[in-house]
């Protein structure tokens, strides 16, 4: 009898517990979004390898076994009969076509790959969203004058857009000459385009919006609404595509290296131009070409995970 | 009626969209006419209500008032000022004086603010309230009005109820002390429970604060309730005006007849002895509206003679004020109505334009 | 046998790493021919998953749970595979959905998209499906059906699409027709509209009807007999005059309160729900209702409340009912069983109601109480609805 009354009591408690809700902070959609980001297993993957990645680029190049430009092994070469020494327990991956030792170079690399991937992301993420977010905003609460400057901006945009990106990084880089810059300001460049009309067509949305209009009926100016409603509400997918960016960019850094218009200084290791020394000895040291590319396609599908992850966890429709 | 009882006036209030064609160069290929021409006043403290279906205009007409919409033609003026030609900083003032609130309480809450900082908005670009203390002692007393806890402040949108949004939704707007509040469909996002809470709070509002309302809504029923004059409108023009009791007990033209009749009533049996009008066909395009009184090719008490070519004025007739050439003749039954053949009515430019559409938006594609 | 039988039909969402959700929780109801049921309700009580469920539409995925029993004409809908429920699906049993848009096909012509059904059910091919599509088209109110029959559904007006929607629906002749919210999207002289064709529909060809809806005002001008649903069971059920007269569960009273109605005169409050749908009590542990009940009494929480049936299927589920209007003695003049008296006749006159035809309004249902209450004092008035 006492504990069935004593479980009345309980559950009387609980009906009080749902009538005067607690009294702790709200959550804010990033802090709901980063919630939701933390339980998906994907996510938590991606971010594992980037993590891993991240570590060896920052802290690898103090710790490596040899130095990466040192062609210490130039001696057990032999060229002619393509024999490379391979893995062994000073050469854990082997030794280069020059006698440099293979995993010091991929450690080393990792360092310059990221910091092509990052740079020309926000160079691409910078220009884009100024266009973008300027194109944006006059569109969507400029009124008359304002669709005359969008229309400026994103005629610019289209011609980028219209031109190969492969091509317009191999002019750019006839332009520079060829270096680690250029393969930076060419990727970034290939990718502003896609920044700003992803944060043009967003922030344009999100000026049609009710708390838009509200915010106009309260009296608020509009580059303050702008600035403080449509923007923060307009960042989510060019977050998301950032982070997809990353991935694209460094393949795409890789791949120009590969044609021979990256980065000319053969002392600094990078995976791309790694890749493009390999493809000579292809038949006899396979394993030269297939390391950095793994290496690059892991470090790329990290960054892919993780920005589906985000796009999930960003995702209004998913949210509840 | 003085003048100083007269908080809003609207003058022949016209709102035109172009409907534009073409890639490079807009050419402007029509006019939606969303709102052609109307008058009407709104007494200070009372409540206006303004039904019509989908494609009335009278989401734009509202908007329309508070310059949220810039007017084609026409006067708005507001305690005696004229809205539509004052420049934009003098407007940014005037608007404490006359607040909105929307049909959809999730989209019309900006997703990343707290209620805080929804409320403050206001207070800080109007100078309201001295320091940061005084801000919250006026933002606790409205949430008080209001009806919600003190715990909501630094809450966001998502993390309410419906009827919670939209109380929100009713404090951004009473915080910075407005006279008149334009309700945009206040209650038709909310579920049938809910609509009565909200429909109470704005009845109890305007009893202590002294507001003057202009209730937006298709609901007949919810209009009538809250209303003391009810303005119905079809295809961008007034039909009919009157008090909310006399537009049901003496509906004067035909549409509010139609209206009142389609009305579905939650009483078995009311709705059983009730006589229905059914209009035929859809409501034409207001690109295109139908000569004369815009109403003949749906109204069953069509005449031959003026209806197709003659535009009925809002004329007096015993209280109300009707825009139809036959309202006497009609309500004393010397007119009957016939049947009508339904005309097909293409949904190309239905609606309002595209910038003024009043139904609830998804706040962006991502959060 | 009824047409349908519905059985405690239950759906529960079970999902990884979260509470598991029981949208619909032990729903039976039962539908004859030429009859309509309503399923009443706000947003999340679990009507339109019912109806999902009954039809087979609800999305495949981990976790979803389908309990119960939903007999059509002897086959249980819920136990067939696949293929026999599609074929059940559109022949004897059809739907309409809410937003007739994003029912139809946007890339095909209304007039193909019936065709298709009629090939598909009925056999019917080339001239002589176009001629019953023209058919249907002009027996659901669309003008001038022939050229219709070639346009896209982005051509019609949302009205003119929801009839489309409809004469699909109608096309073989279905003996279940299932609406989900059918006018919620429309407006009132074309909710109008469909209404009228819907009852229309269901005096003339005998079809079974189960409306779904959130709106009393249309359940009060169709149904026959009502469900209201609660957090995922039926709260109340009873017929249509009953349930409108003497609604029961404190929760059908607060509906009834909170809805303003168009004959009601200027000033009078609303009696609104405290509370919003979100704040419920999990049926294990008490009344759902409970936390937002005016009638909340402690014996509402602990354990679920039974559906308590009288007779003429008439039943709700609550522990402290709202009393039957009139029949509370004023300050104590009236004897207990005079009170009783007057109940069961105002209930008796119901069932002489029952065979009469779907939607017909029955003059002698509404004197019946009055002539049949000699023994007891006269039930007191209801609200007289103004003319």
């Amino acid at each position: 009898m006492t504990t069935i009354t004593g479980k009345k009591r309980e559950k009387i408690d609980r009906l009080a517990e749902l009538a005067a809700r607690d009294d702790e902070r709200g959550v804010s959609l990033w802090q709901e979004a980063f919630r939701r980001l933390r339980r998906n297993p994907a996510a938590i993957v991606g971010a594992v390898i980037l993590g891993l990645f991240l570590l060896i680029a920052i802290v690898g190049p103090f710790l490596v076994p040899h130095p990466a430009d040192a062609q210490l092994w130039k001696g057990e070469i032999r060229d002619n009969i393509g024999y490379f020494p391979g893995p062994r327990a000073e050469n854990w991956f082997g030794v280069d076509h020059i006698g440099r030792d293979e995993f010091s170079r991929m450690i080393v690399g990792a360092r310059q790959t990221l910091l092509v991937g990052v740079v020309s992301t926000l160079i691409g993420l910078a220009v884009g969203s100024l266009i973008g977010g300027v194109a944006g905003a006059c569109a969507g609460l400029g009124g008359r004058w304002g669709r005359a400057v969008d229309n400026v901006l994103m005629r610019f945009v289209d011609m980028l857009l219209a031109m190969p990106s492969l091509l317009l990084a191999i002019s750019v880089a006839a332009l520079l000459g060829a270096g680690l810059s250029t393969v930076m300001i060419a990727v970034g460049v290939v990718s502003v385009p896609v920044f700003a009309r992803l944060l043009r067509g967003s922030m344009i949305s999100q000026a049609n919006s009710d708390y838009v209009l509200a915010a106009t009926s309260l009296g608020v100016k509009k580059p303050k609404i702008a600035l403080t409603h449509v923007v923060p509400n307009s960042l989510a997918p060019v977050i998301v595509q950032a982070t997809l960016t990353l991935a694209t960019a460094i393949i795409e850094a890789a791949a120009l290296s590969f044609l021979g218009l990256g980065n000319n200084d053969a002392s600094i290791p990078e995976w791309g131009v790694m890749l493009a020394d390999a493809q000579r000895y292809l038949d006899a040291a396979p394993r030269l070409a297939i390391l950095p590319a793994l290496a690059i396609i892991v470090t790329a599908l990290g960054f892919t995970l993780l920005g589906e992850a985000m796009r999930e966890a960003l995702d209004p429709k998913l949210r509840k | 009626m003085t003048d100083s009882e007269i908080l809003v006036e609207v003058r022949d209030l016209k709102v035109h969209f172009p409907i534009k064609r073409g890639v490079f160069l807009d050419r402007v290929v029509g006019h939606v006419k969303a709102v052609d021409g109307v008058d009407l006043r709104i007494p200070r403290g009372r409540t206006y209500g303004l039904v019509g279906e989908s494609g009335c205009g009278k989401s734009t007409l509202g908007r329309a008032l508070l310059q949220l919409t810039p007017p084609t033609g026409g006067e708005v003026r507001f305690d005696g000022v004229e809205l539509t030609r004052l420049p934009a900083g003098k407007l940014r003032t005037m608007r404490r004086r006359m607040q909105m609130i929307f049909q959809d309480p999730m989209s019309s809450l900006d997703p990343r603010q707290n209620v805080e900082s929804i409320l403050t908005e206001g207070l800080q670009t109007h100078g309201i309230g001295a320091d940061r203390d005084d801000r919250r002692r006026i933002i606790g007393e409205t949430l008080d009005a209001v009806g919600l806890p003190r715990w909501a402040l630094s809450r966001y949108p998502h993390e309410f109820s419906g009827g919670q949004r939209q109380r929100i939704g009713i404090a951004r707007a009473l915080v910075l002390g407005p006279e008149l509040i334009v309700a945009d469909e206040p209650v038709s996002a909310l579920d049938v429970s809910i609509q009565a809470q909200v429909v109470n709070l704005l009845d109890k509002l305007q009893d202590d604060l002294g507001l003057t309302y202009l209730v937006i809504a298709h609901d007949l029923a919810v209009v009538k309730h809250i209303s003391d004059v009810v303005g119905v409108m079809y295809l961008g023009a007034l039909v009919e005006e009157a008090s909310s009791d006399r537009l049901y007990s003496e509906p004067l033209h035909p549409y509010t007849r139609a209206l009142m009749s389609a009305v579905p009533v939650p009483d078995p049996d009311v709705e059983d002895r009730r006589e229905r009008i059914l209009l035929a066909g859809d409501l034409p395009s207001p690109a295109n509206p139908p000569s004369g009184c815009r109403f003949h090719t749906r109204c069953p008490w069509a005449q031959p003679s003026r209806c197709k070519d003659e535009r009925p004025a809002l004329r007096e007739i015993g209280g109300s004020r009707v825009a139809c050439h036959y309202a006497e003749r009609i309500a004393s039954g010397e007119l009957r109505p016939h049947g009508v053949s339904a005309q097909v009515v293409r949904p190309a430019g239905e609606g309002e334009a595209p910038t003024a559409v009043s139904a609830p938006t998804e706040p962006g594609s991502y959060v | 046998m009824a047409l349908l039988e519905v059985d405690d039909l239950s759906v529960t969402f079970a999902r990884r790493g979260q509470r598991t959700v029981r949208a619909v929780d032990g729903v039976s109801f039962s539908v004859d021919a030429g009859q309509v049921v309503g399923l009443v309700g706000e947003s999340g009580c679990g009507k339109s998953v019912t109806s999902l469920a009954i039809m087979g539409l609800l999305p495949k995925q981990p976790g979803l749970r389908v309990g119960g029993k939903a007999v059509f004409d002897g086959t249980d809908l819920l136990q067939l595979d696949d293929r026999s429920r599609r074929d059940i699906r559109g022949r004897d049993v059809a739907m309409i959905f809410q937003d007739p848009l994003s029912s139809l096909n946007p890339v095909i012509p209304i007039g193909l998209q019936v065709t298709e059904v009629l090939a598909r059910h009925r056999g019917m091919k080339g001239e002589a499906a176009q001629k019953e599509a023209a058919e249907l088209l002009d027996r659901v109110g669309i003008p001038d059906p022939r050229r219709r029959l070639k346009e896209y559904p982005h051509q019609l007006s949302g009205g003119m699409r929801q009839r489309a929607l409809i004469a699909m629906a109608v096309a073989c002749r279905p003996r279940l027709l299932i609406a989900d919210e059918p006018t919620t999207a429309l407006d009132v002289t074309i909710q109008a509209q469909i209404l009228e064709l819907l009852k229309e529909l269901v005096r003339d060809s005998g079809t079974a009807l189960v409306m779904i809806t959130h709106d009393l005002g249309v359940v009060a001008g169709m149904c026959d007999t009502i469900n209201v649903l609660y957090a995922g069971r039926v709260v109340e059920k009873a017929r249509r005059r009953p349930l409108f007269r003497e609604p029961r569960h404190p929760y059908t009273v607060g509906l009834l309160g909170s809805v303003p109605r168009l004959d009601a005169g200027r000033g009078e409050r609303l009696v609104p729900i405290p509370g919003s749908v979100r704040d419920v009590l999990a049926w294990p542990d008490g009344c759902a209702f409970a936390p937002r009940c005016a009638r909340r009494i402690d014996e509402c929480v602990g354990e679920p409340p039974e559906l308590s049936l009288t007779h003429d299927g008439r039943g709700y589920r609550c522990v402290n009912p709202a009393p039957v209007p009139g029949t509370v003695p004023p300050a104590g003049t009236a004897a207990p069983g005079a009170t009783a008296a007057t109940v069961a006749p105002a209930e008796a006159a119901e069932p002489g109601a029952t065979p009469a035809p779907a939607g017909i309004a029955e003059p002698g249902a509404t004197a019946a109480p009055a002539a049949g209450g000699v023994a007891g004092p006269v039930p007191a008035p209801r609200e007289e609805e103004k003319p």
